[in-house]
């Protein structure tokens, strides 16, 4: 009898969270453990990307995610290209497949796209040959925050599997949302998301998940509650009367927070708008985990740009063997 | 035997180990792990700073065992006031082959508390092949610290060295032929302690066939 070798490996591009099935996903999630203990060495590095070169190609604004993504690839020893669409060849009206040709022509091995449209980063797949990884497009995914998110939990909770996880706020907005629907629902995890009906995408019905309107019966039910933030820059109508209603009925202050069960725990994924959605005495609490998901962030990141750079991809072994 | 491993050890089960000849058998193992213990001990005066570090998955489980062997021969001193350290070492983010293939899972890197800066580190592997892995090992090493010196223990040396790597402490020396296999099992990763021989290397022998 012979036992084939055990190669575990992710898809080629990360564009999804739905990309991820279980296996693959708690390979990013166990490889981000093993790759957080890097933050307690003297020496911050490995030398396991060396001459791969990631290219941060972000065409909005973003703070913790593009550096996030930098640290990560600078730590794993990639050579780091942030090409940002204010002061590039963009503004004089260069098209995302010529800029992304222009960026190939150059030999990136990854490509970490953030646009503004959702679907981007897909476009982007088919013209170039490196990985491309999603890092926000539009209104649609943001699959390594989700990663992020869930590995977060695991961390403070210790598991996923039948974690009651509620997301309350702007969905309709959120690629963060729409991609931590579908990772937490692979992982096992029971998600409700919260919001008033104007801020839910139309055909919420089919996600994996259930829909509830009304916060306060929600809360004493749930192990993790996600706030996200009221994307203002996306609306162009009204989604709700006035913001302090909307604080009033959605927003987390701490006495909705002392409804919550006592091990449950506060997320966010930046950047806040205190006193909207959420207080600043919440965001500022021992269950907030707010900062502990940016320094998880670094890990998750590696460990994705490490799982689609770190080896040969199945097919180019092929070839050379 | 049945040849499935253990989810936890990722490398690629090469050959056949129903039709492997044994060349060591428990009790061989279990001598040639004592006689280890007391070299390290003999080499260094004691086992005063020394460390074990193991290299996953194997190495792990020798280190813990020669590290037990190690407490029963030097008593608790003033010197030594506890058992010698025992951590693992992954080095899989430090191997020059890793675009040669697809991409592998990390293993625990598990340094103890006291650190590696001016100890003896023992690095401990299951087999010692190529070298590669040692020199990946060292390089990992030099970014956890700086040991006062740093040696070499395996259970097996099978020859075929491609780097100037020299162990210090070895259960066996078991010569072979570069198509040959060694499958080190062990109690409690493979529910039994033996050295085995394998013959060539079935499945990458018949990958090569396919692709020739």
């Amino acid at each position: 009898m012979t036992t084939t070798p055990i190669v575990r490996t992710l898809p080629r591009h990360l564009l999804s969270a739905a990309d991820l099935n279980r296996d693959e996903a708690l390979l990013v999630l166990d490889t981000a453990e093993e790759l957080a203990r890097l933050a307690d060495r003297p020496i911050k590095k490995l030398p396991t990307l060396r001459g791969r070169t990631v290219v941060n190609l972000f065409f909005e604004d973003s703070t913790r995610t593009r550096t996030s993504f930098e640290v990560a690839a600078k730590r794993l020893s990639a050579d780091v290209i942030n090409f940002s669409a204010k002061g590039s060849s963009v503004s004089k009206g260069e098209s995302l497949k010529d800029t992304a040709l222009t960026l190939e022509a150059m030999g990136a091995d990854a490509v970490v796209c953030r646009h503004g449209a959702s679907g981007a980063p897909h476009r982007l797949a088919n013209w170039i040959r490196g990985s491309v990884i999603n890092a926000g497009d539009g209104t649609h995914e943001h699959p390594t925050q989700a990663l992020l998110d869930t590995f977060t939990m695991r961390n403070r909770l210790g598991r996923i599997e039948e974690l009651r996880v509620v997301i309350v706020g702007d969905v309709l907005h959120s690629r963060v949302a729409r991609s931590n629907v579908l990772l937490l629902s692979t992982l096992g995890a029971e998600v409700t998301l919260v919001a008033p009906p104007t801020l839910l995408p139309v055909g919420v019905d089919t996600w994996p998940c259930s829909v509830s309107y009304e916060l306060d019966a929600v809360l004493p039910k749930s192990d993790v509650v996600m706030m996200l933030r009221v994307q203002r820059e996306r609306m162009y109508g009204g989604f709700f009367p006035t913001t302090r209603e909307y604080s009033r009925r959605y927003g987390l202050d701490a006495r909705r927070m002392a409804t919550l069960p006592d091990d449950a725990i506060v997320m966010h994924p930046g950047p806040m708008n205190r006193g909207v959605e959420i207080a600043a005495e919440v965001a500022d609490s021992v269950r907030s985990t707010i900062v502990e998901q940016v320094a998880n962030g670094v890990s998750v990141r590696m460990a994705v740009l490490y799982l689609l750079l770190g080896g040969a991809f199945i097919e180019t072994v092929e070839v050379a063997a | 035997m049945s040849a499935a491993r253990p989810q936890a050890d990722n490398r690629p089960v090469t050959g056949d180990p129903s039709v492997a000849r044994p060349v060591l058998d428990a009790a061989d193992l279990g001598r040639a792990l004592t006689r280890i213990a007391h070299e390290i001990v003999e080499r260094n005066h004691g086992a005063a700073g020394v460390v074990l570090l193991g290299i996953p998955t194997r190495g792990v489980s020798l280190a813990r065992r020669l590290g037990e062997r190690i407490a029963g021969i030097e008593p608790v001193t003033v010197d030594v006031p506890t058992s010698v350290p025992i951590g693992s070492l992954d080095v899989t983010m430090y191997r020059d082959d890793l675009r040669l293939r697809g991409v592998r899972p990390l293993e625990p890197t598990e340094i103890p508390s006291g650190g590696v800066d001016g100890k003896v580190v023992v690095l401990v592997d299951d087999v010692l092949f190529s070298g590669r892995t040692i020199r990946a090992a060292l390089d990992a090493l030099s970014d956890l610290g700086r040991p006062r010196a740093v040696q070499l223990a395996v259970l097996v040396d099978r020859g075929h060295r491609e780097l100037p790597i020299r162990p210090d402490y070895v259960g066996k020396n078991i010569p072979t032929s570069l198509t040959e296999t060694v499958h080190v099992l062990l109690e409690d990763i493979d529910g039994r302690d033996a050295v085995l021989l394998g013959p060539a290397d079935l499945a990458r022998a018949a990958a090569e066939e396919t692709t020739r």
